[in-house]
């Protein structure tokens, strides 16, 4: 389903990302893993559309759509959805309004009717169970005054009620316990489908030990330069990224 | 995103931009003594109101427009303006709406104004004010039978002269300010209300104000009156047609409470802000004032200001009754070559007052917005309390937020609190609204009407709903 080709990508002139390629097929879950710096959260930010980032050569498909000619919307809306690493506060904004307001936008895209109130609110109830999260969630301000870990969890809790085609999640690892870790993985691995690609960008293995991926690419200086399966991984874990590094010089 | 982009997309069609065709009687461009004698003769008003006015021209002349504003316009010319225009008829007023020049009533259609059935539908008094006259007021009997006077001040000059002369220029004193000074020699119209003693007004009052013929100043004169255990909620809402002169507005809003009595007052202002290069715009020089003089009476004013070239507005109060409330919350939006410099006063006399000012700015575009308020405490109001928050949003690098607060604290025992935050319509947030599929105009409103949350709440059902709305149009395209 998404298809990035020899991808180059400057930031400010300098260039992170030099000629990635990355297939995803449906029912997949890619991990990219890497050094600092390698370009990881690039990656994801890129096929978003966050600005400040200029392609200076190579493609990026979705579906058989040029995803760089959509803007950040229209790609939400096509089903390509980012969890961030640093989820961003919006004051004043409820969760469950910005949580409606994107259902039902990408509804809208898609040309059906928005979801009657009944609808979400049982629809949006489960989710939060399944996050372990408590109702008052809706409530508050979009990610204000979350610690680290419900903000992460509002991330998956976004997936689940959204249900993209292709999830991204930058780093959804970072900063958390391992109690929280589990129930984050536990909301990813409930994504996991036929019909739905997954892409994790994470630094550590051990996210790796929850949801078992079944491709992983090592970054190096802004290419691939090691694909495998989830066994990659554990000598990552085992051995650290220097010795992938070494053998992409040579 | 960048700021071209930005550029282009903060232009914005003014949608209430049309005119009504209807001939006014309006007296040429000019003002001297004359001028005014017209004016009251033809409201029919006594001779003391016409002294009074004279009063007060005779000591406009005496003064000079202020100058320490934040704001940029050239000099008004106040010979160039007309003082009188009304619609046309013949017959003084129409007596129900079937009489309404077809087409005022088809520009309150436009304007969305909830004049018909709907009116009633929503329990709402509507004194509308085409130009400078009250064309229709409704639901009179029903107040009656509460006691409530609510009418145009013409006719209260007219029918109560014992209230007026008891109560108006009592709060705003003629020669407060020049603008007010204006006012009050040249005043053509304005809501009067009268709620008398234990009576809460049993709906809420609402008045659209709209500014039409060409070259017309608008000298509103507002005078609200809750007595002992009184208790009333008041709309004004305006909105103006588009066209090519500036055009001058300068109310005047005069509040009492005696004790234990409550006015909310709520304004949606959203008078023609000018095109983009700020030509033709609404000057706004308002003074609002409310008198809190019983012990345990309580003013609100609640603000959405997204209109006009240039706004000068500052609503206070007064707290001169012991254990007194003053409220100020307010949302100011400019967009465009916008000015606004706006903000309240809150001047504590009496022992135990308190006051709360909630002020949001957001500016766009290449608009400058300044928040100017004065928190006084004299040396009797012991015991006295103010906290004020004062929050700027900019959206896009052009435009200027500035703060201006003035503090005189007269005694030892009272409490200041003040918090201001200034922040940018983060680009994080817009992309984080977006990546989730909503549209950036979307995004923007959802990120603005968040920040302005704390304000919208204080506004009645309607008015909130109609404050998102107008948040909306106002900031279309403002980010692109």
């Amino acid at each position: 389903m998404l298809e990035v080709k020899d991808l180059y990508v400057e930031v400010d002139g300098q260039a992170i990302l030099k000629g990635l390629n990355l297939t995803i097929k449906a029912g997949e879950v890619h991990a990219i893993m890497g050094p600092n710096g390698a370009g990881k959260s690039t990656l994801s930010a890129v096929i978003a559309g966050k600005d400040g980032y200029e392609v200076t050569q190579g493609s990026i498909t979705f579906e058989g759509k040029d995803v760089l000619e959509m803007e950040v919307e229209e790609r939400a809306q096509a089903g390509l959805l980012l969890g961030f690493q640093y989820p961003v506060e919006i004051p004043g904004v409820k969760n469950i309004y910005l949580l409606k307001a994107a259902l039902n936008a990408q509804r809208t895209a898609r040309g059906e009717e928005e979801i009657p109130a009944p609808e979400f609110m049982k629809l949006v109830k489960d989710k939060l169970g399944d996050m372990k999260m408590d109702a008052s969630f809706l409530q508050r301000a979009v990610n204000e005054g979350f610690s680290g870990g419900e903000k992460k969890r509002n991330e998956i809790l976004q997936m689940l009620v959204l249900q993209p085609k292709l999830a991204m999640l930058d780093e959804i690892d970072s900063g958390l316990d391992i109690d929280a870790m589990k129930v984050v993985a536990d909301g990813v691995n409930s994504l996991r489908a036929e019909d739905r690609g997954i892409l994790l960008v994470t630094h550590y293995q051990r996210l790796l030990d929850y949801i078992v991926p079944d491709r992983v690419h090592v970054l190096v200086d802004g290419r691939i330069a090691r694909s495998g399966d989830a066994e990659l991984a554990k000598q990552l874990e085992a051995r650290g990224y220097d010795w992938v590094v070494e053998e992409s010089a040579a | 995103m960048a700021t071209e982009e930005m550029e282009q997309l903060v232009r914005r069609d003014y949608k209430e931009g049309f005119v009504t065709d209807i001939e006014s009687d309006t007296l040429p461009p000019g003002l001297d003594e004359n001028t005014i004698a017209f004016i009251s003769n033809k409201k029919g008003e006594p001779e003391w109101m016409l002294e009074w006015r004279l009063d007060a021209y005779r000591q406009w002349l005496k003064m000079t427009p202020p100058s320490w504003a934040h704001l940029d316009y050239p000099p008004i010319d106040y010979q160039a303006i007309s003082y009188f225009s009304a619609p046309k008829r013949p017959e003084d007023r129409p007596q129900s709406l079937d009489e309404v020049d077809p087409k005022l009533l088809e520009t309150y259609e436009k304007l969305g104004i909830p004049l018909h059935e709907r009116a009633a539908l929503a329990g709402v008094a509507v004194d509308a004010v085409f130009d400078s006259v009250s064309v229709t007021t409704t639901f009179k009997e029903k107040l009656a039978e509460a006691g409530v006077i609510f009418c145009s001040i013409s006719e209260a000059i007219r029918d109560y002269p014992e209230l007026i002369k008891q109560y108006l220029g009592t709060v705003v004193p003629v020669a407060d300010n020049y603008f007010a000074a204006l006012n009050s020699a040249v005043f053509t119209d304005g809501s009067f209300v009268f709620v008398p003693e234990g009576v809460t007004c049993p709906m809420e009052l609402s008045t659209y104000f709209r500014i039409n013929a060409a070259n017309t100043g608008q000298f509103e004169r507002t005078l609200i009156i809750c007595e002992s255990r009184a208790q009333v909620s008041y709309l004004e809402g305006c909105t103006a047609p588009q066209r090519d002169e500036n055009q001058l507005h300068a109310a005047v809003v005069e509040l009492v409470a005696l004790d234990d009595a409550y006015i909310k007052y709520s304004t949606v202002q959203n008078w023609y802000p000018g095109d983009e290069d700020g030509k033709g715009g609404i000057y706004n020089f308002v003074t609002k004032r409310g008198d809190c003089r019983g012990a345990r009476s309580r003013i609100s004013w609640t603000q959405v200001e997204t209109g006009s070239a240039i706004t000068w507005k500052y609503p206070s109060c007064v707290l001169r009754g012991k254990d007194s409330i003053g409220e100020f919350y307010s949302v100011a939006v400019t967009n465009g070559r916008q000015q606004a410099d706006t903000g309240t006063k809150m001047i504590h006399i009496g022992e135990g007052t308190r006051s709360y000012i909630v002020s949001k700015g957001i500016s766009a575009g290449r608009s400058n917005q300044s928040y100017r308020g004065l928190v006084k405490i004299g040396p009797r109001a012991k015991g006295a309390r103010n906290f004020t928050q004062c929050d700027s949003l900019l959206i896009g690098d052009q435009c200027g937020a500035h703060t201006f607060p003035y503090q005189e604290i007269g005694n030892s025992t009272a409490t200041i609190e003040h918090e201001a935050t200034t922040s940018k319509i983060g680009e994080d947030q817009l992309f984080y609204c977006q990546s989730r599929g909503i549209t950036e105009e979307d995004a923007v409103s959802m990120i603005v009407n968040g920040f302005c949350k704390d304000v919208f709440q204080e506004l009645p059902m309607e008015f909130a709903v109609e404050a998102e709305a107008l948040l909306s149009v106002t900031l279309e395209g403002a980010v692109g």
